[in-house]
């Protein structure tokens, strides 16, 4: 009797996470066709399937969905993918619950190295851009997971994003310092802010490749990642490497938001927000955390861009503001519950 | 008399900071564009020195050197409180938000009401920053009411609102004119803008008024460090103080963040720097603090005029330079939450 109950349990628990799944693409792909049917001029969704199957060069909509639209809406999806599942990576490598790229000094390490390539590198294209901000994460990143590893007080929480929070301040001011010094002030401002506007193809085919690289070093992890949230010893004592899952989380955690941040700017708290969401619907095995949050974060941060488009029309808000204001009540809620136990 | 001890045991902290303080201001006095001797500074002092001199001294660097120094003071006390408070020793204005929260009160008052001329009003802004820096001080403290607040739930509201404020600020930035856009960056890095002697007078009622405040708290101070259902038995309110406290440390800070900009570190760690060297007791840990944190922020003002003459480095970025190695030092040698050194 007993193990009918467990099999009753557990295949409701699968058909939680199928279910889950389920609506988790269907919102996406209903918000991608939004998203690319919104913006100045408001194209029905039957013009937007139209342009995709039968692409009319002759007509402008279809010319604007094809060229403007659709890299923008895809460039979302695949950043939103991307900095969910970095947060994911780095909430379970540090197990922090507050973990974040913006929070802990990823992004600001990236935007310091931009401000240097802004500044230093005479022609820069987008390429160097990229470089750099892959760079920059890749200091922030290696800066917060060598705390996490020597410093004594490694398994407080709050230590971690204190850290985080005071790297991101010491990023911040060197890069101001930059922009003002040498005038690209607003130029760095412009791109800090710069969201998911003037997204090309080439952003899109820049990212695809990231992310598949990051995802599957991501997936390839996320079974150690799991039994590594139990606890070093634990990891250890089930013969896992703390140290090779850390290295690679941090080469997954650079690719995903590096590539994030260079194309679409500061984007903050999806990732804190989206791996929480994910873990209270389906559990704790990394390996259905890490896809459903890909997917959970793209929706997200589609529909931040859809509300960046359309809260102060026809002006853009910078989607990064959006994502703060979703996610700041947010993180005050996790900072209430964890307050305690932390 | 429990201050007299405090002082008399840190009595030679105290005189050595006054020493090196009095050591940079007369090295600050001298440096600069154009340099003046310390003779002749003397000269001019006593009324013998040429209009040019008196130009230089009295206009340019005396006001300059005295709010970095209220400046610095004020912050570090400020931060001292809030460390006391949380029970941090990472804790400081910049982190927790308050800093932000007057930043986006003051460009919200330069976006909406002037345009730029906004240099010209030295009481009006001190008054935005303060009301700023109080409003977020005081949403931290009810968001992480439950049931009281603990001293972690205030750290973490505090990164939160942080966040949000500067998430904020970044809309409004984005929409400025690049001119009004450049001061109000310039502004936000920490560089002492206002640096006239209407400035010192808008400035110092507030240190008069606010960092003795502090200083006759420091016994409730004392008691808070004591973990948390001791302080109530030994019948202190520890939520009333605490509110108290958090207040009076927005308020310092919001003074000084609004004629010297976002400043951060300092709050962090000149109090830090104190507890190191005279111990825990506040009574002592907070003149100590003031007068360190004159001394960095003078410290850095000083670099910041000479290292890229003509051109100024805002003292933030000073400040933020100094503070890192220093602060990375403090992370890894840290070993638990309360505020042991």
């Amino acid at each position: 009797m007993q193990s009918i109950t467990v099999l009753k349990r557990q295949t409701n628990k699968e058909v939680k996470v199928c279910v889950t799944f389920t609506v988790t693409l269907a919102a996406l792909i209903v918000l991608t066709i939004v998203s690319i049917g919104i913006g100045a001029i408001w194209i029905p969704p039957s013009v937007v399937w139209d342009s995709i199957v039968s692409f009319d060069a002759s007509n402008i909509h279809h010319q604007l969905i094809r060229e403007v639209r659709i890299p923008r809406a895809l460039t979302a999806v695949i950043t939103g993918g991307a900095l969910a599942a970095a947060g994911a990576i780095m909430q379970g490598m540090t197990r922090n619950p507050l973990a974040d790229p913006s929070i802990i000094g990823i992004t600001h390490g990236a935007g310091l190295a931009i401000a240097m390539a802004l500044v230093f590198v005479a022609t820069h294209t987008f390429w160097t851009l990229l470089l750099f901000a892959f760079g920059g994460a890749a200091v922030g990143a290696g800066l917060v997971i060598l705390f996490s590893m020597i410093a004594k007080d490694r398994h407080s929480p709050v230590t971690l994003t204190l850290a985080g929070a005071a790297l991101s301040t010491l990023f911040g001011a060197l890069s101001t310092g930059l922009a003002l010094y040498f005038q690209v002030a607003q130029d760095l401002s412009f791109w800090y802010a710069g969201g998911l506007a003037g997204s090309q193809w080439i952003d899109v085919w820049i990212l695809v490749p990231v992310l598949v690289i990051g995802f599957i070093l991501a997936m390839w992890i996320s079974r150690p990642l799991t039994i590594l949230t139990m606890g070093d010893e634990i990891a250890t004592g089930l013969g896992q490497s703390a140290g090779k899952i850390r290295w690679i989380g941090f080469a997954a955690v650079v690719m995903l938001s590096g590539a994030a941040v260079a194309v679409a700017g500061v984007i903050g708290f999806i990732g804190l927000m989206v791996p929480h969401m994910v873990r209270s619907l389906i559990g704790v095995d990394y390996r259905l955390i890490m896809p459903l949050s890909i997917l959970m974060g793209a929706a997200l941060l589609v529909l931040s861009d859809i509300g960046a488009r359309i809260v102060n029309i026809p002006f853009e808000t910078p989607v990064g503001a959006i994502t703060a204001i979703l996610g700041v009540p947010f993180f005050l809620y996790l900072a209430r519950r964890n307050g305690r136990d932390l | 008399m429990d201050w007299r001890i405090a002082f008399k045991q840190s009595r030679s902290w105290m005189l050595l900071f006054s020493l090196f303080l009095m050591i940079v201001f007369m090295i600050s006095l001298t440096t600069g564009v154009l340099p003046v001797t310390l003779m002749d500074a003397f000269h001019t002092f006593s009324g013998q020195g040429t209009a040019q001199q008196e130009l230089i001294l009295y206009e340019l660097r005396l006001p300059r050197m005295i709010i970095a120094m209220l400046i610095g003071a004020g912050l570090a006390v400020s931060g001292a409180v809030l460390q006391g408070l949380s029970r941090n020793s990472l804790a400081d204005p910049g982190i927790l938000g308050i800093n932000a929260g007057a930043g986006l009160a003051v460009v919200a008052f330069i976006f909406f009401f002037q345009s730029a001329n906004w240099g010209e009003s030295p009481f009006i802004l001190p008054l935005f920053a303060f009301t700023g820096a109080v409003t977020v001080a005081l949403l931290i403290y009810l968001f992480s009411w439950k049931n009281g607040v603990t001293p972690t739930r205030l750290l973490l509201t505090g990164i939160g609102f942080n966040a949000l404020c500067g998430a904020l600020l970044m809309v409004l930035q984005l929409k400025m004119d690049p001119r009004d856009f450049q001061e109000a960056t310039i502004w936000l890095t920490g560089s002492l803008w206002g640096t006239q002697w209407r400035y010192v007078l808008a400035l110092v009622p507030w240190m008069i008024v606010l960092i003795p405040a502090v200083f006759i708290q420091a016994k409730s101070l004392n008691i808070m460090q004591l973990s948390d259902p001791l302080p109530g038995v030994l019948g202190l309110h520890t939520e009333r103080k605490r509110r108290t406290l958090l207040v009076l440390s927005a308020a310092l800070a919001g003074a000084c963040v609004a004629v010297g900009g976002g400043i951060s570190f300092l709050g962090l760690l000149a109090p830090h720097l104190a507890r190191k060297l005279t111990g825990p007791n506040f009574y002592s840990l907070i003149p100590v603090s003031a007068l360190i944190g004159a001394f960095l922020l003078l410290t850095a003002d000083l670099i910041g005029k000479n290292l890229l003459a003509p051109a100024d480095i805002p003292v933030g970025i000073v400040i933020s330079v100094i503070g890192a190695p220093y602060l990375i030092y403090m992370l890894l040698t840290r070993t638990s939450q309360g505020l042991k050194t």
